[in-house]
């Protein structure tokens, strides 16, 4: 029928892994169309048979916007550096819904995928991978909101809007990290799935997501700076409203910088060595 | 040996597996808290660690597959077939030893992986063939003709979960068919789907081979491994025990005897009460030869034997069989006492141990899995004891009329008839 010839087959040598092994990423690489059909699959089926649809990516941050306008910004009167108190935590809530979900999703994606794991070869890592590609979606939709959100409030970006990207890239780098511990060792210990939302939920307060980080004053802001989410919320506060870092910043998101790398790389190593006994366990 | 030609190569492979890992049983951390507690005074204790709770699923098995071979694999239940198969198709690693594959290795035990519900039949395609690992155009390119081998064109932008279950099937099979894998790993699949769809599966398999691609068919089906293999391979508890052409393989298989198969006993706490003075202690089946057997040949007669004892002697007892289909079908219910003679012989029963045993003839059972119950009755005075499935048994139809055609015979008998054909 066709006139290409095959390429010749090629070997593979399956043996026994032992102690550290190499991250193998570029399987990953030769598989990125799986992650992308995966990331499609969770998209279609994430809205099926609701009545709102895509509406419900609208309506969780703008639900969350209002319930901490209300308690935290016309009840608690917390400082919101000058800026009206809903632009002010929208910007937050945009990258901390994407860890959050990110963090959940991943976590319990091996565990739900369980049929594929236990059924046909294909580089683990392209689960919690895909899961954290579909979060960006709902991170899309809710960043129009946040333009629309610009123009009513009148605030025009800065020329720092630019290194958003950048603290993107942290999010999701510590979403993926802390993803892959979590999904790793939910197949082992179904503890994991308890302990997400309250993790999630102490994790919200211990970012600043509904107040300033200016409360944070003295050597307390070095120690807050090893969670890597303060420094992505911080900056994306600077990047789209241009709020003052203080004159730490560097430092400070340098510490987050470096925490959610470490995160990252031994995320990726223990899932790389827990993978071997996937399908055995899961 | 040119390793040109060979497409598997299988060397010292072993797969140990902890028992009590089983999927439903998680560990939890706090388990892990504890074990971690407690085996340093488990070490005082002079406890091992957890050592007799492992099993070896396969055991230094070493066997080479030439490029185009077709090759039978058969075996027992947990003989270690699906544990090579899954280290086959690379979804657990071994324990020891080392495969090399060269190709890629489609496998039929993945039908519908990763199939979702709420997803089209067309959709569906994309995603599964994306996860059993087919690149994007080489789907594109194909899915006319799969979507034509699962006939269900009407249905394909359908959510599948308003399919019903054949026709998820049948989208599952083309997808995995289509695949075109170097090596081809099947796995009783066929034993799902109609009739129909049963021959398509077959001559789909078959054209593979005649490809020149490689195939290693598991299946409980011996005919069907006599048809469509030359050379089988044999494991027992883990080992490959033989390797040689499937006629030979077939035949140790099913001659050997499995004494812990073929049997059934009652513990005290399966026996009812009211079962007294009625007290079931065994149930076999065997083989001419006397041998107890979980297969057996439709060719050869089937002895089944009831063993029991009674407590105080019984009037009018009858002790009987009810033979099923594993669909529950009921073939025919028979008592050791229906003849007249042994009725007016064993009108009392006295106390003792007893044996009751027929015999099914030669060429009664069409192959399949049966299901065996026993019955234990004084007819319009008292049900002692009843068991609807206390045993099921295979029967291989090697050997049985009509065989020189590869198809399925439908129907729970496979009689041997006088065939007459006259000119007039």
């Amino acid at each position: 029928m066709t006139l290409t010839t095959p390429p010749p087959p090629e070997t593979i040598r399956i043996r026994p892994t032992r102690g550290w092994i190499a991250l193998n990423l570029g399987d990953l690489w030769r598989y990125r169309e799986l992650v992308y059909f995966l990331t499609w699959r969770d998209i279609k089926v994430r809205y099926k048979q609701t009545a709102l649809g895509v509406g419900w990516a609208i309506l969780t941050p703008l639900i969350q916007m209002i319930v901490f306008s209300v308690i935290f910004g016309n009840i608690a009167r917390l400082d919101s550096e000058g800026f009206p108190y809903p632009i002010f935590t929208f910007v937050a809530l945009l990258p901390w819904q994407l860890f959050a979900k990110a963090m959940s999703d991943a976590g319990r994606s091996l565990v739900s995928n369980r049929n594929m794991l236990t059924k046909v070869y294909f580089p683990r890592l392209v689960i919690p991978v895909s899961t954290l590609v579909s979060g960006l979606l709902d991170f899309a939709i809710a960043f129009v909101i946040m333009i629309g959100m610009m123009v009513y409030y009148k605030i025009s970006p800065t020329p720092a809007f630019w290194t958003l990207p950048l603290f993107l890239l942290l999010a999701l780098t510590t979403a993926l990290g802390v993803g892959l511990w979590f999904s790793a060792m939910n197949v082992h210990y179904r503890d994991i799935g308890y302990v997400l939302p309250f993790l999630t939920e102490v994790w919200k307060y211990i970012t600043p997501v509904a107040y300033s980080a200016q409360y944070v004053t003295g050597a307390w802001k070095f120690i807050y700076a090893l969670n890597p989410m303060a420094g992505v919320v911080q900056g994306f506060r600077w990047a789209i409203l241009g709020t003052d870092l203080g004159p730490d910043a560097a430092l400070t998101i340098g510490i987050s910088t470096a925490i959610s790398i470490i995160v990252l790389i031994s995320g990726l190593y223990y899932f790389r060595r827990m993978e071997r006994t996937f399908a055995d366990t899961v | 040996m040119n390793s040109n030609h060979t497409a598997i190569r299988v060397d010292g492979l072993c797969k140990e597996y902890r028992i009590g890992a089983a999927p439903e049983k998680y560990r939890t951390l706090r388990d892990s808290i504890a074990a971690a507690l407690k085996a340093p005074f488990n070490r005082i204790r002079g406890q091992l660690p957890t050592a007799n709770t492992r099993i070896w699923a396969l055991q230094d098995v070493s066997f080479t597959v030439e490029r185009g071979q077709v090759l039978g694999v058969i075996g027992r239940n947990g003989a270690g077939k699906s544990t090579l198969l899954k280290l086959l198709s690379r979804v657990t690693e071994p324990t020891r030893g080392e495969i090399e594959i060269t190709g890629r290795v489609g496998s039929l035990l993945e039908v519908g992986t990763g199939f979702h519900p709420e997803l089209t039949g067309r959709e569906n395609i994309y995603l599964n063939g994306a996860i059993l690992g087919m690149k994007r155009i080489e789907i594109e390119k194909k899915f006319d003709e799969i979507v034509d081998f699962s006939g269900v064109e009407q249905f394909i932008d359908t959510p599948v979960k308003r399919y019903s279950s054949g026709m998820y099937l049948r989208l599952a099979f083309a997808v995995a068919a289509h695949l075109e894998p170097e090596i081809l790993v099947v796995d009783e699949v066929l034993a799902v789907g109609d009739a129909e769809f049963q021959r398509k599966c077959l001559g789909k398999m078959d054209d593979v081979a005649h490809e020149g691609r490689t195939v290693l068919f598991v299946s409980h089906n011996m005919s069907a491994i006599l048809q469509l293999t030359q050379e089988a391979i044999l494991l027992e508890k883990g080992r490959l025990v033989q390797r040689g052409p499937s006629t030979e393989v077939v035949d140790r298989y099913l001659s050997a005897g499995y004494s812990q198969s073929g049997v059934r006993m009652w513990e005290k706490d399966e026996i009812p009460a009211d079962a007294a003075p009625f007290v079931p202690n065994a149930l076999r089946v065997c083989n001419p030869q006397g041998t107890v057997v979980d297969t057996v040949r439709s060719t050869e007669p089937v002895t089944l034997e009831i063993e029991y004892s009674l407590d105080r002697p019984i009037t009018g007892l009858r002790v009987g069989v009810y033979l099923m289909s594993m669909r529950g079908e009921l073939i025919f219910t028979a008592f050791d006492t229906d003849s007249t003679e042994l009725f007016e012989k064993h009108s009392e029963r006295a106390a003792g141990r007893f044996i009751s045993r027929c015999t099914i003839p030669a060429d009664t059972l069409n192959e399949g899995r049966y299901a065996v119950g026993i019955n234990a009755s004084s007819f319009r005075v008292q049900r002692y004891f009843h068991d609807e499935r206390a045993l099921v048994f295979n029967v291989d139809s090697t050997g049985a009329p009509g065989m020189h055609w590869p198809e399925q015979r439908l129907g729970m008998v496979r009689p041997r008839l006088d065939w007459e054909i006259e000119r007039i």
